[in-house]
């Protein structure tokens, strides 16, 4: 089911927490709500699950407008970053509480209750720890039973906060790439709200960068990467090296350049280019990672494939001629 | 060596101002055997006072549950105006002395008082009744449930009752379904102290009473009579009765905290 924000905007107090925020989530797709802390993807995804109302605005789900539509009736799953499992009950009851609760009417028997959980935590491969209770689990098992349990009363959209947020880096990896293959799996249209740049790049279909309550970009993984629509969006998916003081059209802007982007050799190249100071050199890894100090004792960040480096063997001290290959110009903000 | 004193000094203290009370209580109770024991206890007005004393309880504790539940929920859930206002005022009883509060009920529903003549005149009576002493240990109990739930509620947060709510739970079903079992053991701590506490209150039950025999007496108020009527073996069997109770609430207490503590949940934070 298509999941769409029309203008939505949402103040706490003086502070501005979504601000004109409009998007549209196409049916079946596996969509991340990127951006750094504060800058309204939490609040953006509470708001289209229906537990905050905006402040203006609309939320359509499945082109039906659902912005006064109580939580309970939206048929959203929702997946907390703290898991908020319920803790008295086991495993088994956590999943089955969607069915559990439904109206008489429609309530399913205790058996199909019984096979629809154990189905689903087949699914997250947990059906051997169906008595447990959540405080005996893992962060890891906690949160793929808080999925199972979202995932119990067949909801049109699922929404997941920080999913992976408090996970050890190691788990974290896995628990996505386990992600990406569910959503490969079940297809069901999915919001993840993250602060990790990779995690949004490697696990979505598309990504929506988020800043200071506003949309600064919407796009494939690759093409956000390498066709960032502002700064911010350029500074915030990777690192980058900032070369003031350049006018474009009679405007002070700034250039960017990421580290792979960067040139390094002994002689003087071509135009745009600039002499700077080794600092540091550190070779463990798939890339070799360069520090230089340049005019006004900036520094510069430059990547080397290692057979570059093995040709070029830079040392600490030396002075190097760093030039782009390709950079980016955006007009300074404010 | 240091550890080893304060241990001992601590042992000292409760003996001498817990246990030797405590032995000292019903060896007056048994001091003329068990069969004047037995009469004592199974004397009518005693068992009136008893009578009295559970239905007080029965009465009041559900009430300050029902209370305790809704304003634990309020405090715990909700952000609203005069939310600090409310929690001193839970805790009023707690400040003021119980003599007042049974006075209070006095000056309210008395002859003189201002609801006493029109419920007087409708065919109510409060004071010196069964109705008073319900009212006076509602007030005094009235903090126990509240406060030992409104911690507990909010270490609990709010997010598993997001989740039951979007997993299509109404607010009657979260409530009974999520929020209460997830605080049961600050609830059943709540209502053990408030219920030892509506049997064991002595100040505000004695002003609203009337110390009517067989009437208007509750335990406490029972053993206070015969021991100023020299009863001393009587005031002492009755009031071992009031022991006993306190002995099963603090066994209670203890099964709640051990039980709490095994299974890893609530009181406490999240793990």
């Amino acid at each position: 089911m298509s999941i769409e924000v029309k203008g939505v905007r949402k103040r706490y107090g003086d502070f501005v927490a979504v601000d004109g925020v409009s998007l549209v989530v196409p049916d079946g797709e596996l969509v991340a709500l990127l951006g750094p802390s504060g800058s309204g993807k939490t609040s953006l995804l509470r708001i289209i699950a229906g537990l905050e109302a905006p402040d203006e605005g609309q939320v359509l789900l499945e082109g039906e407008d659902a912005t006064t539509r109580d939580p309970r009736h939206r048929r959203v799953g929702f997946v907390f970053q703290h898991y908020a499992l319920f803790r008295h009950m086991s495993v088994f009851e956590n999943v089955a509480f969607g069915l559990r609760v439904r109206p008489r009417a429609s309530r399913p028997s205790e058996e199909e209750i019984r096979a629809r959980v154990m189905e689903l935590l087949k699914l997250v491969q947990l059906d051997w720890l169906a008595g447990r209770r959540p405080a005996e689990l893992s962060g890891g098992q906690r949160q793929r039973v808080a999925l199972a349990r979202a995932l119990a009363v067949q909801p049109r959209v699922l929404l997941l906060d920080e999913p992976f947020g408090s996970l050890d880096a190691q788990v974290r990896q896995e628990l996505r790439r386990w992600l990406r293959r569910l959503h490969d799996e079940i297809r069901l249209t999915s919001v993840f709200v993250t602060h990790d740049q990779e995690e949004a790049l490697e696990v979505a279909d598309r990504v929506v960068v988020m800043n200071r309550g506003r949309v600064e970009q919407i796009g494939p993984p690759q093409e956000v990467f390498d066709h960032p629509a502002t700064a911010f969006v350029m500074g915030f998916l990777g690192h980058v090296n900032i070369f003031h003081g350049r006018v474009e059209a009679g405007r002070p802007a700034r250039a960017y350049v990421r580290p792979h982007e960067l040139d390094v050799s002994r002689a003087a190249g071509g135009d745009g280019g600039m002499w700077a100071t080794v600092r540091h050199v550190s070779a463990a890894g798939p890339v070799v990672k360069l520090e230089l100090e340049g005019e006004g004792a900036s520094v510069l960040r430059v990547d080397l494939s290692p057979e570059r480096h093995a040709a070029l063997l830079p040392r600490v001290g030396e002075r190097l001629y760093v030039q782009p290959r390709r950079l980016r110009v955006f007009a300074d903000e404010g | 060596m240091l550890g080893a004193a304060l241990v001992a000094v601590a042992l000292a203290y409760l003996g001498l101002f817990l246990v030797i009370p405590l032995v000292a209580v019903l060896a007056q109770a048994f001091q003329n055997g068990v069969a004047a024991y037995l009469a004592a206890v199974r004397e009518p007005m005693a068992l009136a006072a008893l009578r009295l004393t559970l239905v007080t309880a029965a009465l009041a504790v559900p009430l300050n549950l029902v209370f305790g539940v809704a304003a634990a929920w309020a405090v715990a859930k909700f952000e609203f105006r005069g939310k600090t206002a409310l929690v001193t005022l839970i805790d009023l009883p707690f400040a003021v002395s119980p003599v007042i509060a049974g006075l209070v009920f006095i000056l309210l529903f008395g002859r003189q008082g201002t609801l006493g003549p029109w419920l007087a005149a409708h065919g109510f009576q409060v004071v010196f009744a069964v109705p008073g002493l319900v009212l006076a240990t509602v007030f005094v109990t009235l903090p126990f449930v509240a406060r030992e739930l409104i911690p507990v509620m909010q270490a609990m947060g709010t997010e598993e009752e997001e989740a039951a709510r979007l997993l299509g739970a109404g607010g009657w079903t979260t409530l009974f379904r999520v929020t209460l079992p997830g605080a049961k053991w600050g609830l059943l701590f709540g209502v053990i102290l408030s219920n030892a506490r509506a049997m064991g209150e002595f100040g505000a039950v004695s002003v609203v009473s009337g110390h009517i025999r067989g009437q208007t007496n509750t335990l406490p108020l029972h053993v206070e009579i015969l021991y100023n009527e020299y009863e001393f073996q009587s005031a002492f069997a009755v009031a071992s009765l009031l022991t006993v109770l306190a002995l099963v609430t603090l066994v209670a207490r203890a099964l709640v905290e051990w039980r709490s503590e095994e299974r890893g949940i609530a009181p406490g934070p999240r793990p």
